[in-house]
């Protein structure tokens, strides 16, 4: 087999699982369905790895499937682009997606829609396929809505559930918001190079930074940095992005295996992907990467605070991730573009192991998604618990494991960045190391630790009124814990395996682009000596000083003194109270954003369509011409003594004139 | 002898059929009467299908051309002809046809042969004018192509029916007088010739220029209709039955924007390059304030009828940005919203059958009991707020481009449809279908039926297909589209 059927069977193995188990899920039933996906995506996950080896023997290819489309000289086509960063994306997605599907298995076993879940997480799998493994904007920009499309229906999944349905329209919504900006992006890079094309775009990158685009009148932009900063609102709409970052936490709503996948592993680091690929046009604008690093400071430390206070599980892992995409923006303003993405790799997996990790204590609690009312888990499901220990040690960056090398060099990136905000960015990260410490084993030792609490579960629960939420917590299935292990193992290791080549070797070779003025990369190279050397320094740095001091306190908080928190909580009540209310983003956005979309409709359609148009302009020529027949049909009574009288009165008239015209 | 007439059976079969329908019709045999109608209407579309296999796209002369004088005595000819610019629509409203038949199937139940027959006339004058070459046979199929729909709307319409109907022909009579003062002009400026593309080629002074451009616009503005002379839309789509919602969405708004293609762009170019930028306002305007205006409507055949009205924005847009990628991208547009326009419409047809009301209160978690339907629509909803890989997308993608290239904050206006449109058409999307079952009669909705199934689906393909492989459309564009341009960049002063 050539590899370009190879490459052909990635994307379509999924579509293939998608499109039979949806159309045709009563007729295969439940297992048909996850079989005929689980083999699709199992396929896609084998040809990937071959092609990994192929693109490792050096074969990068480039070339067109069939034409899309031609306009105007703007030839636009479906093509693939297979590089050592497309196919560690391919790996890293087709992998997590076969966790997540055989997670399914046993996560959804009792859910009707079962059928149907599996078409949708296939279909996303191919969409996020084409995403990453593009040669063109246009495929790009498709890969993109698509995942979003995915999106929508997953949050969506329970359609019945009001906060479901809500959640599902608002990502969508704020998702268009950002592809609003990549859409002009993509334009004026198709205005000004005349062509769509991955290579050809970026052999004219010099091009656009030589030009200026007046925006207003008076203040010319370079070029470059304008198509880069709406390239990078797409971004902050996908990957999640302050102040576009609102949807991703309510996207909570939709099943656990997608969160893991869709809402922490793949789709939302679609945005980092699109950047990295991007290099050459981000490497050429000072004013652009400034924008990304202090887009992606902001993000990393003021999410993490508000993962302190969520008491919903999910939510508190969705935090994390918003968080910890943060920290990858971070480092693409750093210019370590290569660092973003293996914290991406990295990130994947011990996310998805913590979300899936999180699911199986949901089903083990019997769907109840509290932290306070669980505690002391780790008897019951010791999998579970030894699995999501090793995902949260990943998270907060202890040494050796895979979180460790990727977090670390992100801040030691941005340390050594001279790029404006990279002060600022460095404060962030490494004071989100605390945060990020605090509240992963506040969550750590609410879940699996202390007093059992699993009985006191509130009636009144919102969620899931069909289900009972007492009863002794319970290990999951195999499927279910299976995953959790197979992910471990990359969660631990995966950092002390690649980082050598990944970083500071040969492995993206031309795929990523580094201008000779950004040099941080660079210069931890030289300092680099060995992933073993690297541990051993972390255990004496600052950030696994203040990682320590994060769980110190989360053990003092939760486990030791479990008054204090209502103490602190009294004492801080304003910041309390802000962060409980999300820095009262979606109040804002629901009342001025959406009410005022409203309130602007309304008027446009009562006032000028209605009261101007149809009342002034419309109906009103139209009773005009009445009123004149009302008046003139006056004169026509009919009755003929009138008619008389007026005939009399006509010739006394003109016979006056006439008598006096001299 | 069929090869060489193509364009006049595309014309007179569907007509010639719709006469056979009224004649053979009686009260008791509305199902012989159906199965009749099918098949004049499938053979309508049948007819067509040679246009679009034997059209040579490298050429932008006209094709299949057929001359006869008809009123010799002021030069009047039958004079027809197709280049890559009107093919496609003839297509499109053959097929459209078909599908209207289909889907008026079991709802219309009074007067079955006069509601098909009306459809099929109107399918046979409008491709009259999408291949008419003289202007005053032009004339006679636009202005006759309003009396069908004035009776498909006066008779099987809603309460207001009436009023709808009344404003839906004053307001677009009107516009088309102005129109009939241009073409009378420009017969006596030429020499008294009807052909338009000997007008084509006339000189003519800026003024001149300007006030034909402008007559023009009032015929052909009001048809697209563009913003504000568009208030006639809502009332004609909620009161006119599904299948007149349909085809006066899918193929009558479209007879405006090609009439800027085939009179005012080509006759008036200086004109239309003066009058470029309030042209562009226009169209922005559209395009926005529609769109909040649509956010806001509570019945959902007004919904997209304002959804309508901002996308043909975007075709009027692409038409005075004159570059290829806008002109090409405006007629992708057209046929694109060809597809999922009618497709909106007979989903609300669908619904609307089983519960008479058109209001999205009345509505919510139609999903639970009509799982089918649910996803065509939701098919169509995504088509209509533009994802890529449904028709919607190509057009507006290749309008945004074309505006970006010709001016940054344009393009910028434009492409707000991406928040706008996905706002209104996925809210309401989410208040009809979305949710637990809202009332007692959403709970006794039943699926779509085969017939439905085959309507919906049919239109489905299409959107998807246009969506992943807009090629063959834009190749039969191309040497059309190119020859207008270069048309309209020569002063004609």
């Amino acid at each position: 087999m050539d590899m370009q059927t190879l490459y052909l069977i990635v994307p379509l193995a999924p579509l293939f699982g998608a499109i039979v188990a949806g159309l045709f899920g009563k007729a295969i039933g439940r297992s048909g369905a996850h079989w005929v996906t689980i083999l699709g995506v199992a396929v896609s996950f084998a040809a990937s790895y071959l092609i990994f080896q192929d693109v490792q023997a050096g074969h990068i290819y480039n070339g067109t499937v069939y034409t899309w489309m031609e306009s105007g000289g703007l030839k636009l086509e479906v093509g693939f682009l297979i590089d050592p960063l497309t196919v560690m994306m391919m790996l890293v997605v087709t992998f997590v997606s076969l966790m997540v599907h055989i997670y399914t298995v046993g996560y959804m076993a009792d859910d009707p829609g079962y059928q149907r879940f599996f078409s949708y997480i296939s279909l996303f799998t191919f969409s996020m396929l084409m995403l990453v493994m593009a040669n063109n904007f246009v495929q790009l920009f498709f890969g993109w809505e698509a995942v979003g499309l995915v999106s929508y229906l997953l949050i969506g999944f329970w359609y019945t559930r009001p906060t479901a349905i809500h959640a599902n329209l608002k990502a969508f919504l704020v998702n268009r918001v950002g592809d609003f900006g990549f859409l002009l992006g993509i334009g004026l890079i198709a205005a000004n190079c005349g062509t769509l094309d991955y290579a050809q775009v970026f052999a004219q990158g010099p091009q656009l930074a030589a030009q200026s685009i007046e925006l207003f009148a008076g203040s010319p932009w370079l070029l470059i940095s304008v198509v880069c900063i709406c390239l990078f609102i797409g971004a902050m709409g996908k990957s999640a992005q302050f102040p576009l970052h609102v949807w991703l936490p309510d996207s909570m709503e939709g099943p656990t295996p997608i969160s893991a996948l869709i809402h922490a592993a793949t789709m939302v680091t679609a945005g980092i992907f699109m950047v990295t690929r991007m290099s050459p046009l981000f490497e050429l604008s000072e004013a652009a990467l400034s924008f990304v690093l202090v887009i992606g400071a902001i993000t990393a430390l003021f999410m993490g605070f508000l993962g302190v206070v969520q008491n919903d599980i999910k939510r508190v892992v969705a935090y994390s991730t918003l968080s910890q995409l943060g920290y990858m923006t971070v480092a693409l303003g750093a210019s370590a573009y290569s660092v973003a993405v293996f914290h991406l790799m990295t990130h994947a997996f011990f996310k998805a192991l913590l979300f899936l990790g999180a699911g199986s204590v949901i089903i083990g609690c019997h769907h109840n998604q509290d932290i306070r009312y669980m505690g002391g888990i780790r008897k019951y499901m010791p999998i579970t618990w030894i699995t999501s220990l090793l995902g949260s040690l990943a998270l907060i960056g202890f040494p050796f494991f895979s979180g460790f090398y990727s977090k670390d060099s992100i801040i030691e990136a941005v340390q050594l960045s001279t790029i404006p905000g990279s002060g600022f960015a460095y404060f962030s990260v490494i004071a989100g190391v605390f945060v990020t410490a605090f509240y992963s084993f506040r969550m750590y030792f609410l879940v699996f630790h202390g007093k059992e609490r699993y009985d006191q579960v509130p009636n009144a629960h919102g969620h899931h009124d069909d289900h009972h939420h007492t009863g002794k917590p319970h290990e999951s299935p195999w499927v279910v814990w299976l995953p959790l292990v197979l992910l471990a193992i990359p969660s631990v290791v995966i950092g002390y395996l690649t980082i050598q080549p990944m970083l500071f070797g040969e492995f993206f070779g031309s795929s990523i682009v580094i201008s000779h003025e950004h040099h941080a990369l660079a210069e931890m190279k030289e300092e680099f000596h060995s992933a073993l050397a690297m541990a051993m320094h972390g255990f004496t740095a600052l950030p696994f000083i203040l990682a320590l001091a994060g769980v110190a306190l989360s053990w003092l908080f939760y486990m030791k003194r479990p008054d204090l928190p209502a103490a602190i909580m009294k004492v801080f009540k304003p910041i309390h109270t802000l962060l409980d209310n999300k820095y009262y983003l979606d109040k804002v956005n629901e009342w001025f954003f959406a009410g005022g979309a409203r309130l602007i409709g309304r008027g446009l359609w009562r006032g000028g369509d209605q009261m101007l148009i149809d009342g002034l302009m419309v109906n009103g020529s139209a009773k005009l011409v009445g009123w004149i027949a009302s008046v003139t049909r006056l004169l026509q009574s009919g009755h003929i003594y009138q008619y008389a009288f007026s005939m009399i009165f006509g010739v006394f008239v003109l016979l006056t004139l006439w008598f006096n015209r001299a | 002898m069929i090869a060489s007439h193509l364009l006049s059976l595309s014309i007179w079969l569907p007509i010639a059929g719709a006469v056979i329908v009224l004649a053979s019709a009686s009260e008791s045999s509305a199902g012989m009467t159906r199965v009749l109608s099918l098949i004049v209407a499938l053979c309508g579309f049948l007819i067509t299908v040679p246009l679009y296999t034997g059209f040579d796209a490298s050429q932008s002369a006209m094709q299949f051309v057929e001359m006869a004088p008809w009123i010799p005595q002021y030069n009047i000819n039958y004079f027809l002809g197709v280049d890559g610019i009107s093919v496609l629509f003839i297509l499109l409203n053959s097929f459209i046809t078909v599908l209207v038949v289909l889907a008026g199937w079991k709802v219309i139940k009074q007067k079955v042969a006069q509601y098909m027959a009306a459809f099929l006339v109107m399918s046979g004058l409008m491709n009259g004018i999408f291949c008419a070459l003289d202007a005053a046979l032009f004339y006679v199929f636009f202005e006759a192509s309003l009396i069908p729909m004035y009776i498909i709307i006066g008779v099987w319409g809603g309460p207001n029916r009436v009023y709808a109907a009344f404003k839906f022909f004053l307001y677009t009579l009107a516009g088309s007088l102005l129109m009939l003062i241009a073409l009378m002009y420009l017969f006596l400026q030429s020499g008294g010739s009807f052909n338009i593309l000997e007008w084509h080629t006339l000189p003519l002074p800026m003024s001149a220029q300007t006030l034909l451009f402008l007559a023009f616009l009032a015929a052909f503005a009001v048809k697209v209709p563009m913003w504000p002379v568009h208030t006639w839309l809502p009332d004609a789509h909620v009161e006119a039955p599904t299948g007149g919602s349909a085809v006066l969405a899918a193929i009558m708004l479209k007879l405006g924007a090609y009439g800027f293609l085939r009179f005012s762009l080509p006759i008036a170019p200086d004109a239309s390059h003066a009058l470029s930028g309030f042209m562009i306002t226009l169209s922005l305007i559209a395009v926005i304030y529609i769109g909040f205006v649509a956010l806001v409507q509570t019945d959902m055949k007004k919904l997209i009828a304002y959804s309508s009205i901002s996308h043909m924005g975007f075709v009027i847009l692409g038409f005075f940005i004159f570059n290829q990628i806008g002109y090409e991208g405006a007629l992708v547009q057209m046929i694109s919203h060809g597809f999922v326009s009618a497709a909106m419409f007979l989903c609300v047809g669908v619904m609307y059958d089983r519960m008479h009301s058109r209001e999205i209160a009345a509505y919510g978690g139609v999903v639970n009991t009509m799982p089918k339907f649910a996803s065509f629509f939701l098919l169509f909803a995504m088509a209509n707020c533009g994802l890529p890989a449904t028709s919607g997308f190509v057009g507006e993608f290749m309008v945004v481009l074309g505006a970006i290239k010709y001016n940054f904050w344009v393009g910028f206006a434009a492409a707000t449809t991406l928040i706008l449109g996905a706002a209104y058409t996925l809210w309401m999307y989410k208040r009809v279908a979305f949710g637990a079952v809202a009332n007692k009669h959403v709970a006794e909705l039943t699926d779509i039926d085969n017939r439905e199934f085959l309507v919906l689906g049919l239109l489905a393909l299409c959107v998807l297909g246009m969506g992943l492989y807009p090629f063959p459309f834009t190749d039969v564009m191309h040497a059309s589209v190119d020859h207008l341009l270069k048309h309209v960049a020569i002063s004609k002063l």
